[in-house]
């Protein structure tokens, strides 16, 4: 057990070592004079915001500094949580902008991935192998997880708010409210969130359905289940074995899909214009503010590095193999 | 231990009719297939066809589809069919780089760790499971916003350099099988180097599954870059359907009730990479016997 | 008469048309008999093995009758089948490594499967047959992964018997061990017969020397019919096919065992079952064959117990 996550550990702490390490070093990539280039591509009008990014960056690319020095510096700023000034919303720290957007994206993220795979998985068990369900599960699935999250997103927003008018189409909640623990608030924020979430709840939905059919096809082909119902076994305790069994990849796929899934969240926030991170990062890339943008990159490669981890607990858990070869490798 | 001989080898040639004779009567691969091609001619003819320009600012701005423009034109009375085909081209372009790319290191990072194993593997496998990590989309829009993306082929090729890890992966599990086999023992034996056994006797047995793989990294690559495009971070010079999607949702198209210029973008990337799925299952069925009619 | 096999005709649909996989088997098979049945791959062997218990979404039954204790079994009608299997008929697979579900206990597995087919378990009558084959009880309580291969078949053994079946059908369960395991296998399944745990058995394999080790009488097939059918003894001794002839001729002498050694291919290959020359199917490689194999031969007793079908036995 602790040789796997021992691995683990490594390998997500590597990741994030190298995350840090591309955001370092991508700005010194840039051709001239970074620091002069950045600040004239930033059109920002506050004068100290200018002095601002031209303290920061001149501080990050420091001439006086040896590259090392530079280097640990970053990181010292990094782990004290200091990721720089917002210059598009000079002078709040890029933390508490970004701490201020992560609960909309999570608020998003987490129920539509979590609902859309168990949903999926059902979905995709129950049609493997009966002909009529098939027919239509699988090329409804495959639509679905074709589609460019974003476009998904236009057409929920053009069709259920803009022509019927059901739904708000931008926002995270009313402009007319102020935030606050009422009922009215609550069920506004609700009805701003229904959209994008069933957009991304649909597209992802499409592709758990379709890994699932897969799988469960494959195991009902397997060695176990052909036993099983040479012995008379009764289909649905076949059928049984089969899903648990089946489940298994599809945890390893959730952690596959996070980057995918991330990166649907984020611009189907941008088509309605949610104040999540997605938002944020058009925001940040539409004013060249490029401490907010590293800092958000910063943010959501941590999220899925702490979200893969959950994953590999949650696999063990349920998994008996990686149990019992854990035990006979301590032995 | 007395036995009677068992199992006679099948021979490549015959392997290959079956499958074609499998191929062509599959109706998932030949859909698949007639989608993307035509898709692709569209593509590849269409900018002859039109004479517009397809950023022009043109006289009729806000036009819903008619004779004269096809799929109509945006707020600033450019042609959405001319911006359609253009944005086709790159689209295939951006899959062809991207998948291309990704699918070449993937092969070299799957072979090399597969067939090698030992000390090369551990950190081969280390480098491509850090790398399967990391969101590629948020790694992406570092680069881009700092490097500025010109052109589609630069985007192409890094959506390509971010996107191997799990085809190195898929790669390395089908070459470790196969490593072990007898061919590979003979050739191994008869003093064939490395790479050549590698191109000769391990490649050529998952070709199939190559193949796959390329077309999922395709399909890949397009959804990426359209993403990639709507945020704002697209080639600058060019035209794209994520680039047409990015600017009908920056001029409220919604708002405005201009689906013409929203839908066709999105309806040909999903028929795209829904197509090259579909495709995609067709195939595996032409390979895998298993998988044929149930 | 345990078991009853007249004029069986299974298809395999492919591609290019019908295979005839069994092609008019008819034999018997008695109470506390076990049947070795030998042949090469292809023969329909496992085709027969598979036909008796559950065919394949690809296999068909085309003719025949199959009559176990007096009931004919429904081969052709999954469902119906189902009441006989496992407690009437049941199979050791050839995959008996990856037979168990990888993600349940076996104890937990074997509780589920007799609940499904409404018998309740009795552990212990289960750990006395564990005992027999030399199974240690915590077993039960492992998953499949922590076995090793010998234990894997060992289980599977006595799962497949524990409702004391009538007929058992192991097919190939010794081509993947070792030559010592393949004994102590063989030796289980003489116990199990011997312990009434099954009536009689068929011994699907394609070694010779392991069959007569077992087997009361062994049935060699070729190209989906019965060649010979005889007490083990007189078939490896005098056989009166030309077919097992030859196969017994490549036999290094009987009861000397050449470590390794393989039989020598008999010049040719079997006929297609696709679309099968008429007449005796081994003619084309046949040393004695003659004008009258253009015929196909009848299946005649030589001696009582022996069947030959040959013109020239």
């Amino acid at each position: 057990m602790r040789r796997y996550f021992g691995r683990k550990l490594l390998i997500y702490g590597l990741t994030f070592f190298v995350a840090v390490t591309i955001n370092w070093m991508i700005p010194r990539f840039m051709p001239g004079d970074p620091v002069a280039s950045m600040v004239a591509r930033a059109n920002v009008t506050k004068p100290e915001a200018v002095e601002a990014m031209r303290a920061y960056y001149t501080s990050l690319f420091g001439l006086d500094q040896p590259l090392l020095a530079q280097y640990a510096n970053f990181w010292g700023a990094l782990l004290r949580g200091d990721f720089g000034t917002s210059i598009w919303l000079f002078p709040t720290p890029v933390s508490q902008v970004i701490g201020g957007a992560v609960p909309y994206t999570l608020a998003l993220i987490v129920p539509s991935v979590l609902l859309s795979w168990v949903v999926g998985n059902r979905f995709g068990a129950y049609a493997a192998r009966r002909k009529l369900l098939d027919n239509t599960v699988l090329p409804v699935g495959y639509v679905l997880t074709a589609m460019p999250y974003m476009w998904l997103a236009v057409l929920l927003a053009w069709s259920l708010g803009v022509i019927a008018g059901i739904f708000p189409v931008a926002g995270g909640y009313s402009f007319s409210m102020r935030p606050n623990l009422s009922w009215a608030f609550l069920l506004d924020l609700l009805h701003h969130w229904t959209l994008p979430f069933l957009s991304l709840f649909l597209v992802a939905l499409g592709g758990w359905a379709i890994g699932m059919r897969n799988m469960i096809i494959y195991e009902l082909e397997s060695d176990y289940s052909t036993y099983l119902s040479a012995l008379g076994a009764p289909a649905r305790l076949v059928r049984r074995y089969a899903f648990r069994n089946a489940v298994l990849p599809q945890i390893t796929g959730l952690a596959l899909q996070l980057g995918v899934l991330v990166a649907g969240a984020l611009v189907t926030e941008i088509v309605f214009a949610y104040p999540g991170l997605g938002s944020l990062i058009l925001k940040a890339i539409q004013n060249k503010d490029f401490f907010l943008l590293q800092g958000t990159f910063l943010f959501i490669v941590l999220g899925v590095l702490i979200a893969n981890f959950i994953i590999d607990i949650v696999y063990v858990v349920v998994d008996p193999r990686t149990r019992a070869g854990m035990a006979g490798a301590q032995a | 231990m007395t036995t009677i001989q068992e199992t006679v080898p099948r021979e490549r040639e015959g392997v290959r009719r079956e499958a074609l004779h499998f191929a062509v009567r599959n109706g998932k691969l030949m859909a698949g297939l007639v989608i993307v091609l035509a898709l692709l001619l569209l593509g590849l003819l269409g900018p002859l066809l039109v004479d517009a320009t397809p950023n022009e600012y043109g006289p009729r701005p806000m036009s819903p589809p008619t004779g004269e423009h096809w799929l109509g034109t945006t707020t600033f009375g450019q042609d959405i069919f001319a911006q359609f085909v253009y944005g086709l081209r790159s689209t295939f372009a951006v899959g062809v780089i991207g998948g291309g790319i990704a699918a070449v290191i993937g092969m070299a990072v799957g072979f090399a760790a597969g067939y090698l194993g030992g000390f090369v593997d551990e950190v081969l496998n280390m480098l491509t499971n850090v790398i399967l990590v990391i969101p590629t989309l948020a790694v992406l829009l570092i680069v881009n916003a700092y490097l500025g993306i010109r052109s589609v082929a630069v985007q192409g090729l890094f959506i390509g350099l971010t996107q191997w890890p799990w085809a190195a992966r898929a790669i390395r599990a089908q070459t470790f099988s196969l490593r072990t086999r007898e061919f590979v023992d003979l050739a191994r034996m008869s003093g064939s180097g490395t790479w050549r056994i590698i191109a000769r006797e391990i490649a050529p047995n998952m070709s199939s599954y190559l193949f796959m793989t390329f077309i999922l990294l395709f399909g890949g690559s397009v959804l990426i870059a359209s993403s990639l495009d709507f945020i704002g971070l697209g080639p600058t010079e060019g035209v794209s359907l994520g680039l047409m999607l990015q600017n009908a949702n920056q001029w409220s198209a919604l708002q405005l009730g201009m689906w013409w210029w929203f839908v066709p973008p999105g309806a040909a990337i999903t028929a795209i990479v829904g197509a090259l799925y579909v495709a995609n299952v067709g195939l595996d069925e032409v390979f895998n016997p298993k998988l044929r009619e149930t | 008469m345990s078991l009853h096999v007249s004029e069986l005709e299974v298809h395999y649909r492919t591609l290019r048309g019908d295979v005839r996989a069994l092609d008019g088997m008819s034999f018997e098979l008695g109470d506390g008999e076990i049947l070795g049945l030998v042949g090469e791959s292809g023969c329909g062997k496992s085709t027969l093995g598979k036909a008796l218990i559950r065919m394949d979404g690809r296999m068909r039954h085309v003719g025949g009758r199959v009559v176990l204790d007096g009931r004919e079994l429904p081969i052709a009608d999954d469902r119906a089948m189902n009441d006989f299997r496992f407690k009437e008929v049941s199979l050791i697979p050839q995959y008996a490594m990856s037979a168990l579900n990888p993600t349940r206990k076996i104890r937990k597995m074997v509780g589920e499967l007799l609940r499904s087919r409404g018998a309740a378990l009795d552990v212990a009558e289960l750990e006395r047959r564990m005992d027999q084959v030399g199974l240690p009880r915590e077993v039960l309580d492992r998953y499949p992964i922590e076995l090793s291969g010998g234990m894997k078949q060992r289980m599977v053994m006595v799962i497949s018997t524990l409702l004391d079946p009538s007929l058992l059908i192991a097919d190939e369960v010794t081509s993947a061990l070792d030559v010592s395991t393949q004994k102590a296998v063989a030796r289980a399944l003489l116990g199990f017969r011997d312990s009434g745990y099954v009536k009689s058995m068929i011994f699907v394999t394609h070694d010779i020397a392991l069959t007569h080790h077992i087997a009361d009488t062994i049935m060699v097939m070729y190209a989906g019919r019965l060649a010979e059918k005889a007490p083990a003894d007189v078939l490896v001794k005098a056989p009166r096919h030309p077919y097992t002839r030859l196969l017994i001729d490549a036999l290094p002498e009987v009861g000397v065992r050449y470590a390794e050694r393989r039989l020598e291919g008999i010049a040719g290959s079997p006929p297609s079952l696709l679309d099968p020359p008429p007449g005796c199917r081994f003619r084309d490689r046949c040393p004695l064959a003659g004008d009258e194999c253009a015929e196909q031969p009848p299946v005649a007793e030589v001696a009582p117990g022996h069947y030959v079908a040959c013109w020239k036995a």
